[in-house]
């Protein structure tokens, strides 16, 4: 990459809500319905028909507010924004444009590849979206109104990312922030979480911004970043060759890899927005916000930071387990069950993430619930089975269903802790192998490790493995 | 019905009483309509049929007992209402195939009190116009002289219940729209407070400002017909949730010691003498029934028009954009691309004047002039609302003229619309404000045209205006008159 | 003049109008002589005043988030001028 030049990034990105309504009528938002079948007078914009304000879209609203450190505005209002397109049943979007809910938030955002820093919000408004058009046939395009009138909310970024990891590293955590929060359900391909990025580059030292291009259709964090690295490289060639860079909307080709101009299709911006006359101000009061702020859930950050303080656990170990809330939860009430933070940490992110992906579940569903498996982990900390052995009891459970006791009973698992009875092993064990012993007591003590298996072997695994290591090594050096 | 013009009241004792039925009133109502719209064309379309089957259901309603106000009553809406199967242009080319998929609340509500519906009244072209010249369908004409408009936008409204064509009629009021046709067709006409009846389902021109009301032959049917329609409304959020009084309540109690305002600046130079004069008469008769007259001043009354203008206009732009031919009405294309077909179907769908309003409106909100018009008129709305605010606390209600002039003859302002919009100085300004306001005869001019006295009352007053309008009424006899057809 | 021939043209373009060049002609004359006569509102000074967006004083209209049937696609298509397979069918729209 060209070091003379830097690069700016602001980001938009439309987060679709998972209110069973829409933003202004009572159509349901289930997805994937028969073209136009959730519809009614509001959404397809027929004369006479007025909307109406989805309470749960400004609690929405609210705790995405709360959640990226955003003010909220205790009176704001809606507008129209004008302009005629096929999906805009109305001929104008209902969004805010003056007095948004939201205002002055950040994130903080870390990465390996840059230094920490904080990313603001400007603002976060409600909008509803338009519908959907189809290209099909070459007679015409297709309008379908399922989707026009789902709620959204935009959230805009001031332009202080650098480059397309600190923009990754800022959708990915604002992504997480509104899953977590239950608002949206994330998914990038259905269009729930789209992102638009203005970028731009300039002359390291020069304070003035670039001229931007506004990039759209990047429907994954993969093709954000490719997006991104083209157009920097792009503006930057061009700017070399003595030309210039103009603003524009340009589209991520993702089979090509490039983007494109969608020059001819876009006329000058006028929006004409005014406030709706058909919608009330809103104003929130203090015990509303307070309301929505004492039922916000821990959120990711928070988790991550009580992971590594209060339970002591390495930050790789807090990112994972924070990373989704279902698995942050299942850990949560595992770790109360088992107080081995570490021991139930692993647990977690190997054997059952593990199983979980292997057997295509989610989380919530796994049949070794927190409390069965807090059973195993309990008998492993009193040396009742081995760490190994507790796979197995771990792979029963999930079938049966049965608790770990059940499992080490009816199995007959329970590790031989006694040394009368290893002693035994153990003789036979030195009296089979003159020449290994001898080896090991000429110096070679990476034998002891043959010696444990051949014991381990011959208890048929149910030996205590650390009871097996003391005992030899008391014999063998003797 | 000519010699006995029925009124709501007294056809609903009719009814009552059996001794005449709804199918009865209804053929009555078909015939007479049979008989004058040829000359008058207030009709846009007719429901002869569904209206049958609507006085049976009344009749039916009324011989078990269980009949409400307007059961069996035969009405006629501006066509602007949406109406379920009923095709419903509001005066538009537009619109001229469009058959609505929903009822307004206001005709749910009518047709829960088993009201008839008689058929959809002429109307201005998307209520944009003060004579009914702007229609689609033609201009309707006032039944006191053929020649004359019968003032707009709800013109066909107006000239129905004038004519006897219907005994009542919902109408809508932007800037003076009930009020002006009312007092040229010599008729009760009442805006309500801003809020006060739901919108929800009625064809948008100018959302702040629109407000559905009641036409009528009477103060006492007027009463009636609000009681039946207000009230809040889930579904239009700009509706206000407070109680609906008893307007016969308080009706007949009379003016004594009521204090009536006098804006100065609605006494004015351009004011036509015959006018004056009936207004200056009805000023007297509030005097002898014992009210108190008392001179104010609403001092922005002058900015209201070109305040109005902008404001109106803005937001029918965007109201207006909906009519793209994509979703319903007449499209036109030659097979262009997109922007084309949006071309061609609103250059070929909307009328002179319709146009000359969405690009003041679009120009007034677009870039670089937002605040020098859009904003600016909000503001001056403010200094209006104010006035009012001010002079509510001297006085109960004010009384002025509704129009300047009687009815003018068709044709004759078309080519000037300043002219035609500043004929709305009276009306504008308590849509601006937000308040009620009611129009009602008050005499007659030398030509034997209506004239209108305009009563304002305070926010939510409306039963106030009505007990205030109703002592003038059973003083006078103007609302007695009917014209020769 | 307060409004020149270019101007209305872009307004007609925002607004998805077209104008013979005598209905630009008339329009640039009519809309002259309104902003002419709406120009009177800049003898008030409203520098301090704010704006009225709603005649009556309100706030805070809500619905619950609770499924109100639709009303279905058959009533959605019912006015259409063109449709196709349950959509709207427009001229082609190239992106
Ligand atoms: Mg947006
Ligand atoms: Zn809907």
């Amino acid at each position: 990459m060209n070091t003379r030049y830097e690069t700016v990034i602001g980001l938009e990105v439309h987060v679709q809500l998972t209110t069973a309504t829409k933003i202004f009528c009572g159509c349901s938002t289930a997805f994937g319905q028969a073209p136009n079948s959730q519809t009614c007078p509001v959404c397809l914009g027929l004369p006479g028909a007025l909307p109406v304000l989805n309470r749960e879209v400004v609690n929405a609203a609210i705790k995405a507010g709360l959640a990226t450190n955003c003010r909220i505005a205790p009176y704001s209002i809606f507008a129209r924004k004008n302009y005629f397109y096929p999906d805009l049943p109305k001929g104008y979007q209902i969004s805010q444009f003056e007095l948004p809910i939201c205002e002055h938030g950040w994130l903080d955002i870390g990465g390996e590849e840059f230094a920490a820093k904080r990313v603001g919000i400007t603002r976060i408004h409600m909008e509803e979206d338009a519908g959907k058009l189809l290209h099909g046939s070459s007679a015409g395009s297709l309008v379908d109104l399922n989707r026009a009138c789902t709620p959204l909310l935009e959230v805009v970024s001031e332009p202080d990312m650098r480059s397309a990891a600190e923009a990754i590293a800022y959708l990915k955590q604002l992504h997480q922030i509104v899953v977590y929060l239950g608002v949206c359900d994330g998914n990038m391909e259905e269009g729930s979480f789209r992102c638009d990025a203005n970028v731009s580059v300039r002359p390291v030292g020069q304070v003035e911004l670039g001229t931007r291009a506004e990039l759209k259709n990047l429907n994954s964090f993969r093709f954000i970043k490719q997006a991104i690295d083209f157009e920097v490289e792009r503006q930057i060639e061009l700017i070399e060759d003595g030309g210039k860079v103009i603003q524009e909307t340009r589209l991520f080709d993702p089979d090509a890899g490039v983007t494109r101009s969608m020059r001819g299709k876009e006329q000058a911006h006028d929006y004409r927005y005014f406030p709706d006359p058909d919608l009330l101000p809103l104003e929130v009061s203090d015990v509303w916000i307070d309301e929505v702020r004492a039922a916000l859930p821990e959120l990711p950050g928070q988790k991550r930071q009580r992971y590594e303080e209060a339970l002591g656990l390495p930050a790789y170990d807090a990112a994972v387990l924070a990373a989704e809330r279902p698995v942050a939860e299942y850990f949560d009430a595992l770790v109360v069950l088992h107080k081995n933070p570490k021991l139930c940490s692993n647990w977690v992110m190997g054997e059952v993430l593990g199983a979980v992906k292997e057997n295509d579940v989610a989380i919530v569903d796994c049949p070794v619930t927190p409390t069965l498996l807090a059973g195993i982990l309990k008998r492993i900390e009193d040396n009742t089975i081995s760490g190994k052995m507790a796979k197995t009891v771990f792979t029963t459970i999930w079938q049966s269903g049965k608790s770990a006791d059940e499992v080490i009973a009816e199995k007959g698992l329970k590790q031989v802790s006694d040394s009368g009875a290893l002693d035994a092993i153990i003789d036979e064990v030195i009296a089979a192998n003159p020449t290994e012993v001898a080896e090991y007591q000429g110096g070679k003590d990476k034998l002891m490790g043959f010696f444990v298996g051949q014991v381990m072997k011959a208890s048929k695994g149910k030996a205590n493995p650390g009871l097996v290591n003391q005992l030899l090594k008391e014999r063998l050096s003797a | 019905m000519s010699e006995s013009q029925f009124t709501i009241s007294s056809l609903g004792k009719e009814l009552q009483a059996q001794r005449t039925t709804a199918v009865a009133a209804t053929r009555q109502c078909v015939e007479r309509i049979n008989n004058t719209d040829n000359q008058l064309n207030a009709f846009i379309t007719r429901c002869d049929d569904s209206a049958f089957q609507d006085a049976t259901a009344a009749d039916a309603r009324l011989s078990a007992g269980s009949a409400a106000t307007l059961t069996g009553i035969p009405l006629g809406l501006k066509d602007i209402f949406s109406t379920k199967g009923v095709r419903t242009t509001c005066g538009s080319k537009i619109l001229d195939n469009y058959v609505p998929v929903y009822d307004a609340t206001v005709v749910e509500r009518l047709r829960a009190q088993g009201a008839v519906i008689v058929g959809k009244l002429n109307m201005d072209e998307f209520a944009m116009g003060s004579s009914n010249e702007t229609s689609a369908a033609g201009v309707c004409r006032n039944p006191w002289d053929k020649n004359h408009v019968p003032g707009g936008s709800s013109g066909g409204s107006a000239v129905a219940v004038a004519a006897g064509q219907v005994v009542a009629a919902l109408g809508t009021d932007t800037g003076g729209s009930i009020r002006q046709p009312a007092a040229h067709c010599g008729v009760v006409g009442l805006k309500p407070t801003y809020g006060r009846v739901s919108r929800y389902g009625v064809i948008a021109f100018a959302s702040s400002l629109d407000q559905v009301g009641p036409i009528t032959r009477t103060v006492d049917d007027c009463a009636l017909l609000l009681e039946a329609i207000a009230g809040y409304d889930p579904r239009d959020s700009t509706s206000v949730d407070c109680p609906v009084p008893d307007y016969q309540a308080h009706l007949r109690d009379g003016v004594t010691g009521k204090k009536i305002g006098l804006p100065r600046e609605y006494f004015i130079e351009g004011l036509d003498p015959e006018v004056k004069r009936a207004v200056d008469d009805a000023i007297e008769v509030y005097r002898r029934l014992g009210a108190e007259l008392v001179p104010v001043s609403l001092p922005h009354t002058d900015y209201s028009v070109a305040c109005y203008y902008l404001i109106a206009t803005a937001e029918a732009s965007s109201n207006l954009a909906r009519y793209d031919g994509v979703r319903f009405g007449v499209r036109h294309s030659s097979g262009g691309g997109l922007i084309d077909m949006y071309q061609q179907t609103r250059s070929a769908g909307f009328g002179a004047e319709v146009k000359r309003r969405i690009m003041l409106g679009t120009y007034a909100l677009s870039s670089g002039y937002y605040d020098a018009y859009y904003l600016k008129a909000q503001k001056v709305r403010t200094l209006i609302r104010q006035d009012f605010h001010n002079v509510f606390e001297q006085v109960d209600l004010l009384l002025t003229p509704v129009a300047p002039t009687a009815a003018f003859k068709i044709g004759e302002k078309t080519d000037d619309p300043l002219q035609m919009y500043l004929s709305d100085i009276f009306t504008i300004p308590a849509n601006l404000a937000g308040t009620c306001a009611m129009s009602l005869p008050c005499g007659f001019d030398a030509a034997g045209m209506p004239i209108g006295l305009q009563l304002i009352g305070k926010p939510f007053g409306e039963g106030e205006m009505l007990q205030t309008a109703w002592a003038f009424e059973q003083a006078t006899d103007w609302h007695t008159r009917q014209p020769v057809l | 003049m307060k409004i020149s021939e270019q101007d209305v043209a872009y307004v007609a373009g925002l607004a998805r109008l077209s104008l013979t060049p005598e209905e630009l002609k008339t329009m640039t004359g009519k809309m002259d002589a309104m902003l002419g006569y709406v120009d009177k509102l800049n003898e008030l000074d409203t520098d301090a005043i704010v704006p009225t967006a709603h005649a009556v004083p309100m706030a805070n209209a809500f619905r619950g988030d609770q499924v109100i049937p639709s009303s279905g696609s058959a009533a959605a298509l019912a006015n259409a001028p063109q449709g196709t397979d349950g959509c709207f069918q427009v001229p082609r729209v190239i992106e």
